[in-house]
């Protein structure tokens, strides 16, 4: 690209009445190209020492012609990755009421922990006499998870609530297979309000996955479970709370029932920020849950990943945890690799080396600073937030069920009908508002869902303002005089609407000279 | 409670908004049974951010830092220096505390930065199309077995005796589970393993390693060509990336599918993760690749942005007919990997691969000549494996006393295996002085 | 004169002779949205009525097509790959499917003609 050349024109059009400027710039937000668009050979922002010369050894692989890496200094790195972060929405700029999602203040006491020397700079495989801190303190968060969860086992190598998700179907089939039924319980239970990781996961796993119907309040229909339950049934799988924020109030009867039957009960853990320190799902008769540490216990979303997902297990389950077991002998902590004789039948292994340390040293920070008593007035304070939001906006827009609700307040778009503003249209208008918007059409279960999850982490004049934003929005819809202004939204953020159709009609997935739409256009 | 806004009277004025008396009134669906009427008996209560630290640098006292030891450890997580200026920018509060950028108009940076991290995988890797990151490397690999046997329709893989053994593991255990069968080869040690006569007409994949788990270069060529002559694919695992800028990249191997742990560029080495997955392949396989994808589009004003594309692949919309559960990759690694790769550019990463293979030369001839010890390799990038003349374990753990960490002995990875027990992997990256070698070379012949 | 019948699951089936060519109907790809791909059976393969056999996607949904008839098909629309949107905007021309080889004319019996089906959609709501 050349910046000399100012932009021509079309840069203001469609309904903005702004005027353009020479650069395409509008004061803080900066046009910016690609790294591809900005190298230039002789650019570069290391400097290297000249390797000594050495008699290679490459097996004559040495790589030919050029990579078509660009070049670029260090301040040109500096800036460019600068105004792209400039280009994101975050956590640290205000409410980001996502629901399932569990956007709460992310502590940077916590980053720093994290790279202290010898802990951050640790490589996996140093002999386990040198890491024994680092051994504790997996233990250490271990321990918090199991007193919190009321479990006696916690599988801590998945590296995220999916691949937590993995571990514990794969703990009851082999808890199946050590019964002799794996062959005949086929059938894997889980509501339609599910996210779409729980069928995935069991369908992976050759289980056949069986939807049961919620009840006009949201929860599971007890009948329907027991009617669905016999013994071809493997496993449920329930988040709870539920994705329409409820707590399921006949848990303790779905758990007797489905152990009865002789099937595991799979627990969801993604919600376990509304509950935390006030109920422990080893109560509610659980067989295993994943925890997102990345929700619950707030280590960084980081533009979607890396997350971390323990795997509480009951007893049942607990002896087929897989590798890498950390055990303490005598005063010693050690690491069980595969094979390594256990107190169990590890199922094998998910994950190189330990599991997502970062994330284990974030969240023990995170827990320590809340301790027990703070981590029960953080889900207390995510409960009232949540059914505050919703008692301020029940009577605007339309609450999918009767409260209370728990971490999160679901609303459906009946408050819309007739409006011509959708639920897409509603969420993109709150962009202008400069808030980002709730989780759209998720669950299913509701038409049109708004799903909104304040945390414990806004102040009552910050959550205020979000109020009185969405009724005005809720205001405008009704009046039926905003329509275009819904349509256009939104106007002030750095893009306006993206064309996804064309995205995914012909999909560009990396840059190429030539093949840019952009180029196409010009 | 430094994390928590509300105060008593917030909470007090919230509760009458609501209409109720108490939050517990709130927790009312909770049976009476499962209610704690305290908090968690056994854990402590909260503390301040002094006392946090401490703790943590307590943790952090009882672990020998390879940064004030002399280090030779890899067996695929590997020692390099990151630019500062890597991890300031991933601590922006901006790109740290976003989530997936499920809402392009207000997230673009994000965006953006991974469709950048896409081209360069793509380019790394010598193929045609790369996804937005998996978990990492080890985790990846097990997908691409899952993508292979999609395709093919075919379940049986074979796994090249060169494939860390930890990553042959995590493949196995898939299969065990998910209903394929990994057939393993010995590990090959010496890297003369020939697997084109075990690729038949039931193979849906071979996976290999370049460098191998022992550090071998191999040209897969012909092997790419026996593969696709029977219908199959190859995957080519690589585990340490920087070898990329010196050694002919998989996809003029004809690899099928490359996955890379990316951890070497831009991540620390962090016990062990988080890391970043690298996942390529060809554009006819893309629709049935697992994980997130960004691609290049429009906005309303005509303006070129990015947003998350072919999703119905994913579990949020494909739900039990998903090509994988994933639902998060690796963001922040990923941006950690851009960051460095856009930093190193053409010139910087080719010197950084040269540097480092030039460092393990240098290492593998100070070795070669303890007397008793021999390289087993005759290629290599920045690692390579030693046959001591006794169990390579116990030296380790003698060189760790004298707080020299020599390498790998393959039989922590290769347990109850006579026939490597006397076999050690050692590294050498950028990172490698002299003065660290002289007492490791010491301390070898002290030990030995 | 082509007879066309319908399925409930909303394909269309055209019939010349002994080959059918299947679609789907107008409201089906209203209630898809933006068709932006769609995977079609190779020729030669055998299918099954009420068999899974095609895919059809849109940004933010991916519905499979059943097979409203037996048979063999003869032949795919390669054309959909570059054009998806002919699905949206000829859905019964241009945005054809494939094209099958009928095992058994006797299961067109079973499908509606196209009054039944309008009546079928008006029930939907």
């Amino acid at each position: 690209m050349d910046r000399s050349q100012g932009r021509t024109g079309g840069i203001a059009s469609g309904t903005s009445t702004e005027p353009t400027t020479f650069t395409g710039n509008r004061a803080l937000q900066i046009e910016e190209p690609l790294i591809f668009e900005m190298g230039q050979p002789g650019r570069c922002a290391v400097d290297l020492p000249e390797p000594p010369k050495v008699k290679e050894r490459l097996n004559g692989l040495r790589r030919a012609g050029e990579i078509g890496l660009p070049g670029l200094a260090e301040p040109q790195v500096v800036q460019h990755y600068t105004r792209l972060s400039q280009k994101n929405y975050a956590i640290d700029m205000g409410v980001y009421p996502l629901g399932s999602c569990t956007m709460k203040h992310n502590p940077r006491i916590n980053e720093k922990v994290a790279r202290l020397p010898g802990i951050g700079d640790l490589h996996p495989l140093q002999p386990v006499s040198t890491v024994q801190g680092a051994l504790e303190l997996i233990d250490r968060l271990a321990h918090w998870l199991k007193t919190l969860t009321g479990m006696p086992a916690v599988a801590m190598s998945p590296a995220a609530g999916a691949h937590g998700e993995m571990c514990g179907m794969m703990a009851i089939a082999a808890a199946l297979d050590a019964r002799g039924e794996r062959v005949r319980r086929k059938i894997v239970l889980a509501p339609e309000s599910a996210h779409g990781t729980n069928p995935a996961t069991a369908a992976a796993l050759g289980f056949t996955v069986k939807p049961i119907p919620a009840n006009e309040r949201g929860r599971v229909d007890l009948a329907a479970l027991k009617a669905a339950l016999g013994p071809d049934v493997a496993a449920i799988m329930l988040t709870n709370p539920n994705t329409c924020g409820l707590f399921e109030s006949e848990i303790v009867e779905i758990s007797k029932a489905v152990h009865d039957a002789g099937a595991y009960f799979y627990c969801d853990g993604a919600n376990f920020n509304a509950i935390v320190g006030r109920v422990r799902p080893g109560d509610l008769g659980v067989d295993c849950m994943h925890i997102n540490l990345h929700k619950t216990f707030s280590t960084p979303h980081g533009g979607g990943g890396p997350g971390a997902g323990p795997v509480v297990l009951s007893a049942a389950l607990a002896p087929y945890a897989p590798y890498p077991w950390i055990v303490k002998q005598g005063d010693a902590w050690t690491v069980a690799e595969d094979g390594a004789a256990v107190d169990g039948k590890p199922l094998g292994r998910l994950k190189a080396f330990h599991g997502q340390m970062g994330m284990f040293t974030r969240a023990l920070a995170y827990i320590m600073s809340h301790g027990a008593d703070g981590l029960k007035q953080a889900a207390e304070d995510a409960v009232l937030s949540a059914n505050y939001v919703m008692a301020a906006l029940g009577d605007i827009m339309t609450p999918a069920f009767d409260g209370p609700c728990m971490h999160e307040a679901l609303f459906d778009d009946s408050f819309l009908k007739d409006t011509g503003v959708s639920t897409l249209d509603f969420a993109k208008a709150m962009i202008d508002e400069g808030y980002h918007p709730m989780t759209m059409y998720f669950p299913l279960v509701v038409h049109g869902a708004m799903l909104i999850e304040p945390t414990e982490s806004v102040a009552k004049e910050d959550l205020d303002q979000f109020i009185g934003a969405l009724r005005s929005l809720a205001e405008r819809a009704k009046s039926g005089t905003a329509v275009e202004d819904f349509k256009a939204a939104p106007r002030f953020a750095p893009r306006r609407r993206l064309d996804e159709t064309l995205a995914a009609r012909k999909p560009i997935l990396r840059w190429r000279p030539t093949n840019s739409f952009k180029q196409a256009a010009e | 409670m430094r994390y928590l806004p509300l105060t008593e009277v917030d909470r007090r004025d919230m509760l009458t908004k609501i209409g109720v008396r108490s939050v517990d009134e709130l927790f009312k669906d909770v049976p009476l049974s499962a209610r704690l009427g305290a908090k968690v008996a056994g854990l402590p209560d909260h503390q301040g951010e002094l006392e946090v630290e401490r703790a943590f640098q307590a943790y952090a006292a009882r672990n020998l830092s390879p940064a004030s030891a002399p280090s030779f450890l890899g067996a695929g997580a590997y020692r390099h220096h990151v630019p500062a200026t890597v991890d300031y920018m991933i601590q922006r509060g901006e790109f740290l505390t976003s989530y997936t950028p499920y809402q392009p108009e207000i997230t673009q940076g994000t965006l953006q930065y991974l469709f950048e991290f896409q081209t360069q995988i793509t380019l790394l890797t010598a193929m045609e199309v790369a996804n937005a990151s998996m978990y990492d490397g080890s985790t990846g690999a097990s997908e691409a077995v899952l993508m292979a046997n999609r395709i093919t329709r075919r379940s049986k893989a074979l796994l090249s005796g060169g494939l860390h053994p930890q990553y042959r593991r995590i493949i196995e255990t898939t299969g065990h589970w998910q209903g394929f069968s990994a057939v393993s080869g010995k590990p090959d040690a010496e890297g003369l393993e020939d697997l084109i006569a075990a690729v038949d007409k039931e193979t849906s994949c071979v996976v290999v390693q370049n460098p191998s788990f022992f550090g071998h270069l191999r040209d897969f060529g012909k092997l790419a060509e026996a593969c696709h002559a029977a219908g199959a694919l190859l995957v080519v695992v690589v585990t340490e990336v920087i070898s990329l800028g010196l050694i002919k990249p998989p996809g003029e191997m004809g690899a099928d599918i490359v996955v890379c742990e990316g951890q070497s560029i831009g991540n620390g080495l962090g016990f062990g993760g988080p890391y970043v997955g690298l996942f390529a392949t060809r554009d006819k396989y893309m629709r049935q690749m697992p994980g997130r994808l960004v691609g290049e589009t429009v906005d309303a004003d005509g303006k070129r942005g990015f947003v998350l594309t072919l999703s119905t692949r994913e579990q949020h919309i494909r739900r039990e007919k998903a090509t994988s559960n994933i639902c998060t990759n690796a963001g922040l690694c990923a941006l950690a990997f851009t960051v460095h790769l856009t930093l190193l550019g053409e010139a910087g990463f080719r010197r950084l691969a040269e540097l480092n293979h030039a460092k393990a030369s240098e290492l593998a001839d100070r070795v070669a000549a303890l007397p008793g010890v021999s390289v087993l390799n005759d290629s290599f990038f920045n690692e390579f494996t030693v046959r001591l003349p006794k169990p390579a374990a116990p030296v380790v753990e003698a060189l760790a006393a004298k707080r020299i960490l020599a390498g790998v002995p393959v039989s922590r990875l290769i347990p109850g295996d006579k026939s490597v027990e006397n076999l050690l992997l050692m590294a050498a990256t950028e990172t490698a002085t002299e003065q660290g070698m002289d007492p490791l070379i010491a301390g070898l012949k002290e030990v030995l | 004169m082509a007879e066309v019948k319908f399925s409930e699951e909303h394909e269309w089936i055209s019939v010349d002779g002994e080959v059918g060519t299947v679609g789907i109907t107008p409201y089906a790809q209203e209630q898809l949205g933006d068709v932006v791909f769609v995977d079609v059976p190779a020729a030669g393969r055998k299918i099954a009525k009420g068999e899974s056999v095609a895919v059809v996607e849109s940004v933010k949904a991916a519905s499979d097509i059943y097979s409203p008839v037996s048979g063999e098909v003869v032949e795919a629309n390669a054309a959909l790959a570059d054009t998806p949107g002919d699905v949206n905007t000829e859905p019964m021309g241009k945005g054809w499917f494939f094209k099958v080889k009928l095992s058994d004319k006797g299961e067109l019996a079973g499908l509606m003609d196209e009054a039944a089906y309008d009546t079928f959609v008006k029930g939907l709501g």
